[in-house]
């Protein structure tokens, strides 16, 4: 099951840019929110701080509290723990081309030194259910490269790769975006039925995509958080006059 | 030609038409005379067919060259590949593959004569068996350190120093080799002769590849030495190039899973990168091979087969570059081209092969950028 996240007085810096400034937000557990705003607002930053990805840019740097159920990311522990427990599904599918589809699924639990191959098997075949590409791929899991598949079913084996470390949050950062209309819908309908039993957060720069998956929508602009509130209120109702004129297509 | 552009110019500068306007007043003379001009130049076809043969030339010169080495190659052991045929790369005349390993596991059997010019009987033997044993003794000891270096300098090296050190690393390789040797016979030898030779000596001795404690320090195992520190910069800065192509979306991939540095390192680097690595493996083994100077200078150049790895030895560049100048004998200058056919052939082939490789991951395979 999905924990939910505490974000306190969030900044983050690339270089002397200040690309997040002072974001407090809720992530309700077993939810999907969504983050929109124009490119450059600072939502995919914001989602990298969430698995400490971030400052693996030797410029960055980042302040303030992040609470994934009641662990502080930032002060309890070590990024390495935090991201066995944060999953993440990147812009581009980013299989790894040298191994099969099936080490591909279990090279989270491979790498941390997992080797009970009836649990593997166990564990690769709901991954990739969870991820509707089962169907697709049984029958060459240990024959067929991660990179011989397209870039949807790529892009939903990073999902069940993903998936495979069971972990608490999935964060998304544009996953259809590369995509083409077949494979985005196939990955939407993915987010619905994962939420369920995640805590997903998804960047989007799609507003529709935003407003069929998720509950919450966040509205990013400039570094800052405008607006956060209910999917259905920013859409039809939005509090904030910027939230208003983006979501008419004024900007961004 | 010039003078004519710098006065349209002027024309447009000056007659241009004012901001506002637009182009709607109809007659645009400045417009009209750069377009004479243009049209004046005629296609220049004629030019850019020569140019274009002229090219084809120059590349052509790169196969002509190697043909014509070939040639003289294959041409100039003519005499020795009648004689001798395919026992040239085996044993000699009156020996048996019994016998050779004899003399090859017991210091002390006496050592068949594989090459005497004075009796015209000539085997490759003993110079394939010392080109392979210090190449490999080289790659044994440069290709741990060369990854290790390359994965320094590109995941861990901090900003300032990366370009410093990955300089000196590639200036290693510009070193002429005729300075590896004069180093390695003034600072090297003389170590490995006083202190490294014995300590194998009496550690390994046991397993007879350290047994022969030979007084000179020369020997397969210091020319493996130093082509080892003569590989390490083309394994090292080739290695680097081909784990800098792996894109960084394969390092965040390993990352996101929860990955150590040096899991991200093996999982989302080395991983991806290791046909590539396999290429500055080969290329760095090309080299080597090959390599002349430096070797003659340490290796001994004794014309025999030992199993310990201290003994003086001979590889085919070697041979070629100590006897090439006083063999008067036709029948021993055809048997040193034969053994420059044979390193020609054996060195371009791995070259090829590595070069395939690099170029594979560097390059090639579009896919792996995803």
């Amino acid at each position: 099951m999905g924990v939910g996240i505490e974000v306190t007085n969030l900044n983050a810096w690339y270089g002397t840019n200040h690309t997040l400034q002072d974001i407090n937000l809720n992530i309700p557990a077993n939810h999907a929110t969504a983050l929109i705003g124009p490119s450059g607002c600072g939502k995919s930053t914001f989602v990298r701080c969430l698995n400490r990805m971030h400052e693996t840019n030797p410029i960055a740097r980042v302040t303030g509290t992040v609470r994934i159920g009641d662990l502080d990311i930032y002060n309890d522990c070590k990024p390495v723990e935090i991201r066995r427990r944060v999953g993440m599904v990147f812009q581009r599918p980013n299989p790894f081309p040298t191994m099969s589809i099936y080490d591909n699924v279990a090279a989270g639990l491979k790498l941390n030194g997992y080797s009970n191959h009836h649990v593997l098997d166990e564990i690769v075949e709901r991954s990739l259910k969870n991820s509707a590409l089962w169907d697709e791929v049984k029958d060459d899991l240990k024959k067929k490269s991660g990179a011989s598949l397209s870039g949807g079913q790529q892009q939903r084996l990073c999902i069940a790769r993903a998936l495979a470390v069971d972990p608490e949050v999935l964060l998304m950062d544009e996953p259809a975006s590369a995509l083409d209309p077949v494979s985005t819908s196939k990955i939407e309908d993915l987010i619905f039925q994962l939420k369920s039993q995640y805590t997903i957060v998804i960047v989007t720069h799609n507003m529709q995509q935003a407003a069929r998956v998720a509950e919450k929508t966040g509205f990013f602009l400039n570094g800052r958080m405008v607006e956060f509130d209910s999917t259905h209120k920013i859409f039809t109702n939005p509090s904030d006059k910027r939230t208003e004129d983006y979501i008419t297509g004024r900007f961004g | 030609m010039t003078e004519i552009r710098i006065s349209q110019t002027q024309v447009l500068s000056e007659a241009g038409n004012p901001p506002g306007q637009g182009p709607a007043n109809g007659a645009q003379p400045e417009a009209s005379a750069i377009r004479t001009f243009l049209l004046s130049r005629g296609n220049s076809a004629g030019a850019d067919r020569v140019f274009q043969w002229l090219m084809v030339l120059c590349a052509l010169t790169i196969f002509g060259i190697v043909a014509l080495i070939a040639m003289q190659l294959v041409y100039g052991s003519q005499l020795s590949w009648h004689k001798f045929g395919f026992s040239f790369f085996a044993w000699p005349a009156g020996f048996t593959f019994a016998s050779i390993f004899k003399a090859v596991l017991d210091p002390n059997a006496a050592q068949p004569n594989y090459w005497d010019p004075v009796n015209g009987h000539f085997s490759a033997l003993p110079f394939i068996y010392g080109t392979l044993v210090s190449s490999f003794l080289a790659l044994l000891m440069a290709v741990p350190l060369a990854i290790g270096v390359a994965v320094f300098l590109t995941e861990m090296c901090p900003g300032a120093l990366r370009a410093p050190l990955a300089f000196i690393t590639e200036l290693l390789a510009a070193i002429p080799s005729v300075i590896y040797g004069l180093w390695a016979v003034f600072v090297l030898v003389p170590l490995m002769r006083e202190q490294v030779n014995p300590f194998l000596n009496k550690t390994l001795g046991w397993t007879g590849f350290f047994s022969d404690d030979n007084p000179t320090g020369l020997g397969f195992f210091s020319a493996g030495v130093i082509l080892a520190i003569m590989i390490l910069p083309i394994i090292s800065s080739l290695t680097r190039e081909v784990m800098l192509a792996v894109p960084h979306s394969q390092r965040e991939a390993v990352l996101a899973l929860g990955a150590t540095r040096w899991e991200m390192i093996r999982v989302g680097v080395l991983r991806n990168a290791r046909i590539g690595i396999v290429g500055a493996i080969i290329l760095g083994l090309g080299r080597a091979l090959g390599e002349t100077m430096a070797v003659t200078m340490v290796i001994g150049n004794s014309i025999e087969i030992h199993r310990s790895l201290l003994s003086n030895g001979n590889t085919m560049a070697s041979v070629i570059a100590n006897q090439f100048s006083e063999a008067s004998d036709n029948m021993h200058l055809s048997a040193l081209v034969e053994l420059g056919l044979a390193l020609f052939v054996v060195t371009i082939v791995v070259n090829a092969l590595a070069q395939l490789l690099v170029w594979a991951v560097t390059r090639g395979a579009p896919a792996r950028a995803s």
